[in-house]
């Protein structure tokens, strides 16, 4: 099972803002939780995420345990050329994953 | 008349509105006070004496939320951007949670429609405040206010 879903548009208009949506597998650990042996689990959430278009940055976010398990995102990016849609993220211990999508601009 | 006793008690009625409006005048500045934004420490910080604006930016979170696990958000902020004052980041900012400081969206290059949803995790009732950040620094904010009926901090683990 992939970390992330991707979806977007099948073609874009150009210059429009066409809809991204992503949703990834993460639990977004609080760290003020406790197993059954009573240690506390550490907190373990995705840090920064980025989406690239073409190579060039578009959407970045910067989240913390106030964000459910398993991040979903919705937002917004300028259509310009067909290209990829790349996203990329890291979490508190340091693991990165990625995912990327196609945009067909019309 | 029928006509002129009308008009009489529509006249006697709106007088007697305008009377209520009046008594009630002195809590209008308290209930002012209520749509402003909460005492967040993290957000006073960010702020730093910067005055937000109350407008333009509609954040939709539910009035309740059964789990505070995973409560769908929405912001958007209205309006027509240019290069010199578009949005470039919006901060998330919690009353109730450990972390105050919940998310911050950023947008490196320009876009006509600045909408963003997520799902976030809230530790109690509260009131959640989202700022937004133009290009020429000038801010606007809105908060929601969520009752929680099971805290998402703790899940009986």
């Amino acid at each position: 099972m992939p970390d992330a879903r991707v979806n977007v548009p099948a073609s874009v208009a150009r210059g429009k803002p066409f809809e991204v949506r992503i949703i990834i597998r993460h639990p977004m650990e609080t760290g003020y939780r406790t197993d059954e042996s009573g240690k506390s689990i550490p907190r373990n959430v995705i840090r920064t995420f980025v989406c690239r278009y073409g190579g060039e940055p578009v959407f970045t976010a910067r989240l913390s345990s106030g964000i459910a398990a398993n991040p979903y995102l919705r937002f917004f990016v300028t259509a310009k050329e067909s290209g990829q849609l790349t996203f990329e993220w890291t979490d508190d211990s340091g693991a990165k994953g990625s995912e990327s999508a196609a945009v067909t601009v019309v | 008349m029928s006509t002129h006793g009308f008009h009489k008690s529509c006249t006697r009625r709106r007088l007697l509105q305008t009377g209520a409006a009046l008594a009630l005048a002195p809590w209008l500045p308290a209930h002012a006070a209520a749509d402003a934004l909460p005492d967040i420490p993290a957000l006073g910080a960010f702020l730093a004496g910067r005055k937000p604006r109350l407008s333009r930016v509609r954040f939709e979170l539910p009035q309740l939320a059964d789990n505070g696990q995973t409560v769908p958000m929405k912001v958007t902020v209205d309006g027509l951007f240019s290069p010199e004052s578009r949005v470039t980041a919006i901060h998330l900012f919690s009353e109730a949670n450990p972390v105050p400081e919940m998310a911050v969206f950023e947008f490196p290059a320009p876009v006509e429609r600045v909408e963003v949803e997520s799902r976030v995790r809230l530790a109690a009732s509260q009131r959640v405040v989202a700022v937004a950040t133009m290009s020429d620094n000038v801010l606007y904010a809105a908060a929601a206010e969520v009752i929680v009926t099971i805290a998402g901090c703790m899940d009986g683990t």
